[in-house]
């Protein structure tokens, strides 16, 4: 789960990791308040969406007086922010947030995350920041520092200076630096949190260290434990369908094609993609629809496949261990008579009560196409869709 | 010889009393898995499906002798389940269990580190040894005994490894589904070394997926140490970067961890790559 800047920038305020003095502002003339409350001489307008890349795009403006916050707070609030990390749609712009500007001296790069490899936490740092990181680590590896935490022994000391003195910090600034990774960590732990990045974690000319940006994102399988996690979702910077299919327990993923899937299994529903694509197609959607399946969230499943009208033809691909195939085909009935199906499906069921599911399927007089081969029916379903 | 459960590997069932402990421990009775007694706390003393039930699973080891548990408990109970198995000495722990926070597992295995236990999951579909002993919620029926060891990170694509190399004849010497979670137990190298060293198991499936690095490990393993037929399935091509694929693991993130670069890792390591997921059977046919 992922949320908004600032309100990232309220964890690390609890956490005592200092950010800019800013607030978050939903309309121009609050947005003009709020500079003239910082105070100051300067400001940035930052569009609050789900995504990096915003300063290319003018996600990110300076502004010298708090009538050009407001005029360009105007020009943000309402449009949608395309970046290279949000598709062609891109994210709609709700709310903002308002800094004041500090003189940087220069620009650093920590973050934290579960290292799947060594299954430490590990802080990764950079004196190369405000750069994309996956650049630097592949350009330059030298110039990134890797630290993994070991959980029983916790964050120590030495590790923080083994960072600090990497990233060229004297003085006080050691301590400091210190201060801001054990925040990190404590707010890692207490939230669940998967992923922290400070990108980039300024030095200002006076020497003072200060997260100028935030993003975290939490372990979904964790979030039920945290409400205030759970109160911080924007549904709005999310994927419509994705959020439906959440609510009834699918995992469901918008992708560009026109062949709707509907699978069992995360991994089969991967494999069934790579399938429709190399027999020419496009798969539309990524759709597991879990183990301990039903009737409904068979019909929801296809119901929401076929809400997204560039479907052209349906591929639904069941092995059925603990799903039984009956299930699938009652559930697709319900489905069909819920929603008038006019475009072409095709359905391989194999494993558990497949002579079942089949027979009920080709008693209902569909544009179905009954597979018990799954090299055949991607063929058949890709033919389908093109003649559509 | 299998790997890992034989026909003498005595089981008990952790959340054996639930709704997925009842049915699953049902269907592994029904398959002749020598399954012994259970555990659920408050619940000792009691009879369930004809078997003794235990309070922990340290009385359930010292009543039945078992030496292999399996565990379906919720997601925030299952790290506990996990660690009171490793304390009672449990040999092999199969953890079916969906939805594990991952910092609970990183502490799992930090704390399992020395201690000699296998984990096998969190997030699978378990292991079986066709004709034996099956621990998980695989439908035994579509397996046969044979000679292919197939290991892989989904529940599905084992199944529809199974059911080719069945189609083919060659049935399979024991099928390992390692999960889909980020951080696990046995991973691909773990297995692979069984395998290689399994008089029975002639071929090896191995089936992957986006995200992480075990199936550029797993290549550079066979490469030095698998002398095996081998024939690799990478599940996710097409999937989006930077969007979670139903597994907590399948994630492509910093253009790491890409089907593109495991395919390469694993050609280059001279082992038969299928493209497609339904050319798994006939390929292991044709290496052997």
């Amino acid at each position: 789960m992922n949320i908004h800047e600032y309100q990232a920038k309220q964890l690390f305020l609890h956490y005592a990791i200092p950010v800019p003095d800013g607030k978050q502002a939903t309309t121009p003339e609050s947005a003009e308040q709020v500079a003239k409350e910082l105070g100051g001489d300067g400001w940035v307008v930052k569009a609050q969406v789900h995504a990096g890349g915003r300063g290319k795009v003018g996600g990110v403006k300076l502004a010298k007086t708090p009538a050009e916050v407001a005029l360009f707070s105007r020009e943000m609030l309402g449009k949608r922010l395309v970046t290279k990390q949000t598709g062609a749609e891109g994210l709609p712009i709700n709310s903002l947030l308002i800094e004041k500007t500090y003189p940087i001296k220069r620009e650093l790069y920590l973050s934290i995350l579960v290292d799947r490899g060594t299954e430490r936490i590990i802080f990764i740092a950079s004196a190369a920041g405000g750069m994309d990181i996956e650049t630097v680590a592949h350009e330059t590896p030298e110039q990134i520092i890797s630290v993994p935490v070991h959980p029983a022994a916790g964050l120590q000391g030495y590790q923080c200076r083994k960072v600090a003195y990497a990233l060229g910090l004297k003085g006080s600034q050691i301590k400091a630096l210190g201060k801001i990774m054990q925040g990190l960590y404590d707010l890692f732990l207490a939230k669940d949190a998967s992923q922290i990045e400070i990108n980039p974690l300024i030095e200002t000319d006076s020497g003072e260290l200060m997260a100028l940006d935030a993003k975290i994102n939490f372990d979904d399988n964790a979030v039920e434990a945290h409400p205030d996690i759970r109160a911080m979702k924007d549904a709005d910077q999310e994927d419509e369908k994705e959020n439906k299919a959440q609510q009834f327990g699918l995992n469901y993923i918008t992708l560009e094609g026109n062949i709707g899937c509907m699978v069992n299994g995360a991994g089969l529903a991967m494999a069934t993609m790579d399938l429709v694509k190399l027999k020419g197609g496009l798969p539309a959607n990524f759709l597991d629809v879990g183990g301990g399946t039903s009737v409904e969230k068979v019909c929801e499943a296809f119901k929401l496949i076929l809400s997204d009208h560039s479907v052209k033809a349906v591929l639904v691909n069941i092995f059925g261990g603990i799903v039984q195939c009956d299930i699938i085909a009652a559930g697709i009935l319900a489905a069909v008579e819920q929603v008038h199906v006019v475009i072409p499906v095709v359905v391989r069921l194999e494993g558990t009560n497949a002579e079942q599911g089949r027979a009920l399927l080709s008693n209902m007089g569909l544009n179905l196409y009954a597979a018990d081969d799954l090299a055949h029916a991607a063929e058949q379903v890709v033919a389908l869709a093109e003649a559509a | 010889m299998s790997i890992l459960i034989d026909k003498n590997t005595k089981v008990i069932c952790q959340g054996f009393t639930g709704k997925q402990g009842t049915f699953h421990s049902q269907q592994a009775l029904d398959y002749g898995t020598l399954l012994v007694g259970g555990v659920t706390p408050e619940r000792g003393g009691e009879t369930h499906l004809g078997l003794p039930v235990f309070n922990t699973v340290q009385d359930a080891v010292d009543g039945t002798g078992a030496t292999a548990s399996v565990i379906y408990v919720p997601p925030f109970y299952a790290a506990d389940a996990i660690l009171e198995a490793v304390d009672a000495g449990i040999k092999l722990i199969v953890c079916i269990t969906e939805g594990i926070p991952i910092l609970q597992m990183l502490r799992v295995k930090a704390a399992m580190a020395g201690t000699g236990a296998l984990l096998i999951g969190p997030n699978c579909p378990g292991v079986i040894t066709p004709g034996a002993c099956k621990i998980g919620i695989m439908p035994g029926k579509i397996h046969l005994p044979g000679s292919i060891g197939i290991v892989s990170r989904s529940g599905t694509l084992t199944y529809e490894s199974v059911h080719q190399t069945t189609a083919q004849g060659l049935g399979q010497s024991t099928c390992v589904g390692i999960g889909g979670d980020p951080i696990h137990g046995m991973n691909f190298v773990d297995v692979l070394s069984r395998f290689q060293a399994d008089e029975q198991t002639k071929g090896i499936v191995m089936v992957g997926e986006i995200g992480g690095g075990e199936e550029e490990d797993a290549a550079e393993y066979i490469k030095a140490h698998v002398t095996k037929p081998v024939v690799a399935y990478i599940a996710g091509q097409t999937a989006p970067p930077g969007k979670r694929m139903g597994h907590a693991g399948a994630i492509v993130t910093g253009g790491k961890g890409t089907a593109e670069g495991k395919v390469a890792a694993l050609k280059a390591a001279g082992i038969e790559v299928v493209s497609s997921p339904t050319d798994i059977g006939v390929a292991m046919k044709g290496c052997l």
